[in-house]
């Protein structure tokens, strides 16, 4: 009944989307304005369908109702409560009614207090917002639906994918779909000001806080999802430049172009087609993300869905959506007028370095990406990996850097070098020290040593544009701005220590042997099983102490789950503030010793939290930007109600 | 410096700009592409055209029953992979994927080494009972057809 309920939520919901985008067509034209009114309501609606259904779909997986196909397959009945509800998004039916449901959330959001564009451009972005949202309905219904029954209910369910079964993990996909589906406001927005020629600095206002709100989801999801890989994986690495990750970090580079942008039409009236433009792409990379992790058509040990249909029938989405946005594109941007001038030495000069190179870096990631799947087709195999990756795209990431350092010092239109020569050679100076400092102390590759001297420039200029600033009076967005480029200097530095100077070990211990590891002395004390909820592991205890220091204890197993039947190493980390131990118990030798990897990864950690820097910064100047345009609204209110009083 | 470009001109330079960049992007991911890529192989194929020693390639095959060897260190394991026509030994140091068995099927990432052998950096076993590795499900196949070439 429980699923009934929520597959009729989602055809009305469906319908509502089709009734959403016929009557904001026929509303667009003369004596189509009773139409037009209800194009906003059926948004709030079919928002409040999706989520009901969703609900619906959280329901049957917290009761583990197993007549419901999806729940057999995904879920059990001894698993915690957390990895029930987990389960209802940690496949592929789930996580589509997910990302539906997110973005008739969004839709329902925008309908109801965006009120500054003119309307006939918000009817053009809902009716974009509908058409797209058509397209993963019928997808859903006709191809994925999450609430198809069984004829004969088993007895139990065959559990969730062990790997899954992790906290991280069960916030990772929610997290990540809010920045995908929050991107297609963004392109919904630049379809609506396309089809009706409103680029203005408007558009540019309303726009920016979903994209940056989009940013922050996709920035903190990509860090924890990059940490879930490194500790859940026990492979010690924390980005794999797997085809999945990828999916991830292509909308994450479009979207950062995106609202960099957005800021100069913003505040300037410039680079109008260009945002048109990146709004269309940042979509765009998020449908072909979804595209290739929904598909199955990797080689990855992501792919959990392997279904060519499906793979089809989103192919056929992509190609309508982005085809189609681009066609207009086409034939719109010639009649957008040229926006303000400014010269090559300036903020906007600076801003468009910094697209064009997040542009460039997009383009390399999708080729290396793509590639596999282009050769496959001429029958021969290949895998793309680091090497690849890191070189190649560093090649536009550090010009990147270095813009990023000096472009925020500059003022809009037109600035000179003598202004900002002070800050600029402070920063190069930061560099030029920790270049010479790394390169005496330690013989270190090429990329880490760029990637520290970068950083240490990074970090300096970061802070300068608050240089000679009251601290009060400082808009909350240049605040966020400084914090999250901080943020950006304080992963690449972990990045840069953790692969220079990671100390690994690889051996076969006894109980009661002691390994070294860089400063760790690290002692086998013994190892025992243990059991869980749905599953029994053989849990190894380890002594660590640091330079002789006191004795810690980190206990990594193997655990063998029952339901479905897997065995994951579980590893176990230690984090002091310069570094972590990074420990993972493997199989028993025939002499009865036991295999231990151990790492000693100096700084990693710095990798997160600048992560988690970045995306705080763009939450700060998402909040700033949002204040400010309701104290701008309140005082227009307050303007307009006193020149009525006055006229009266 | 000239202060500003006429409007005209600074949409063409920017452009210009962007199309000199993606030019970059395209022939540096191309070149790179060509030296980095690391192609697929069975053991048959490295034993008639072996790969350079200095570059990374992925081996795929199964392992072949008998043929897995413990070192004394514990963690460096010896086995043979075939694919039904050829074979190549194997090293590997690190802690095997929870499924790697013999007479499974492996994807190896590494390269060879002078002597002839190859050095695995990587294992990709059967991930879990439902998710193959793309070059293991074709392997099999391939296998199947061999074996029963084979047979006749």
């Amino acid at each position: 009944m429980i699923a009934e309920l929520g597959l009729c939520a989602l055809w009305l919901a469906a319908a509502l989307a089709a009734l959403q985008l016929v009557a904001a067509w026929l509303g667009q034209r003369a004596g189509g304005e009773t139409l037009a009114r209800i194009v906003r309501p059926a948004a709030l609606v079919q928002a409040l369908l999706c989520g009901l259904a969703f609900l619906m779909l959280l329901w049957v997986f917290a009761r583990t109702d197993l007549s419901v196909k999806l729940v057999v397959e995904n879920s059990g009945s001894d698993a915690p409560m957390i990895y029930k509800i987990a389960g209802a998004w940690g496949n592929h039916e789930g996580s589509m009614l997910l990302w539906i449901t997110i973005m008739a959330v969004a839709g329902g959001l925008i309908a109801l207090i965006e009120h500054r564009l003119p309307e006939k451009t918000m009817l053009a972005t809902l009716g974009a917002q509908a058409f797209v949202g058509l397209g993963f309905y019928a997808f859903l219904l006709f191809a994925s639906n999450p609430f198809a029954r069984v004829i004969a209910p088993p007895a139990d369910g065959d559990g969730l994918n062990p790997a899954l079964q992790d906290i991280g993990l069960a916030m990772h996909p929610p997290t990540l779909y809010c920045g995908y589906v929050g991107l297609s406001i963004a392109f919904s927005f630049a379809v609506g000001a396309l089809l009706t020629r409103q680029v203005t600095p408007d558009f540019a206002r309303v726009m920016r806080p979903w994209i940056l709100g989009a940013w922050i989801f996709l920035t903190l999801g990509i860090t924890a999802g990059s940490y879930w890989s490194y500790y859940e994986l026990g492979w010690g690495g924390w980005w794999f430049w797997d085809p999945v990750e990828n999916a991830s970090l292509m909308p994450w580079l479009a979207a950062t172009a995106l609202f960099h942008s957005a800021s100069v039409l913003a505040s300037r009236d410039a680079l109008r087609t260009w945002t048109i433009m990146l709004g269309v792409i940042a979509f765009s990379m998020s449908m072909i993300g979804t595209f290739l992790v929904r598909s199955g058509i990797l080689t990855s040990v992501h792919a959990f869905a392997v279904d060519p249909t499906r793979g089809t029938f989103i192919l056929a989405l992509l190609a309508i959506n982005i085809g189609g946005a681009l066609a207009l594109f086409a034939a719109r941007a010639g009649t957008i007028a040229e926006g303000e001038r400014f010269a090559p030495l300036s903020r906007e000069g600076a801003l468009v370095i910094n697209n064009v190179t997040l542009s460039a870096v997009l383009g390399i990631v999708l080729v290396g990406t793509l590639y596999p799947l282009l050769t496959e087709a001429f029958g021969l195999r290949v895998s793309v990996g680091p090497p690849y990756f890191n070189p190649v795209s560093m090649v536009f990431v550090t010009p990147m850097l270095i813009v990023l350092a000096i472009g925020p010092l500059l003022r809009w239109r037109r600035d000179s070098f003598a202004r900002v020569r002070t800050p600029a050679l402070l920063a190069a100076a930061a560099a030029v020290i920790a270049l010479l400092a790394v390169w005496l102390v330690a013989g270190i590759a090429l990329l880490p040593l760029l990637g520290l001297t970068l950083a240490a420039g990074v970090a300096v200029s970061a802070f300068m544009p608050l240089r000679g600033r009251s601290l009060r009076r400082l808009p909350l967005a240049t605040c966020g701005m400084a914090i999250s480029h901080f943020g950006i200097a304080v992963a690449l530095f972990g990045m840069a220590v953790d692969t220079a100077f990671t100390v690994e070990k690889l051996t076969a211990a006894g109980v009661g042997d002691t390994v070294a590891v860089g400063p760790w002395e690290v002692r086998l004390t013994s190892v025992e099983p243990v059991a869980g909820p749905n599953w029994t592991a053989l849990a190894g205890r380890l002594s660590a102490s640091y330079r002789g220091g006191a004795a810690h204890e980190l206990v990594p197993q193997s655990r063998t789950f029952w339901a479905p039947p897997q065995t994951t190493a579980e590893s176990a980390l230690l984090t002091r503030w310069n570094g972590q131990l990074y420990t993972v118990l493997g199989e028993q030798t025939q002499d009865g010793r036991w295999q231990l990897r151990l790492w000693w990864k100096p700084f990693v950690t710095f990798i997160w939290l600048g992560g988690v820097l970045i995306g705080l910064g763009g939450l700060l100047a998402l909040i700033g930007r949002v204040a400010v345009d309701v104290r701008r609204r309140k005082a227009a209110r307050r303007s307009a109600t006193r020149k009525a009083e006055i006229a009266r | 410096m000239t202060a500003a470009f006429k409007p005209k001109h600074q949409r063409l330079v920017l452009i210009v700009f962007a199309l000199v960049a993606i030019l970059i992007a395209g022939v540096l991911a191309a070149w790179a592409l060509r030296n980095q890529a690391s192609y697929f192989y069975i053991p048959s194929q490295i034993v008639a055209n072996p790969p350079a020693a200095d570059r990374n390639v992925r081996l795929g095959g199964m392992v072949k029953v008998g043929s897995l060897k413990t070192a004394p260190d514990g963690v460096t394991m010896h086995f043979v992979v075939f694919d039904g026509k050829g074979e190549l030994p194997v090293t590997f140091q690190g802690l095997a994927p929870d499924l790697f068995k013999e007479g499974s099927g492996v994807v190896a990432e590494g390269h060879m080494m002078p002597d002839g052998t190859f050095m695995a950096d990587n294992l990709l076993a059967k991930h879990d009972e439902n998710y193959v590795p793309r070059e293991l499900q074709d392997m099999t196949k391939e296998q199947a057809r061999q074996a029963v070439a084979e047979t006749k």
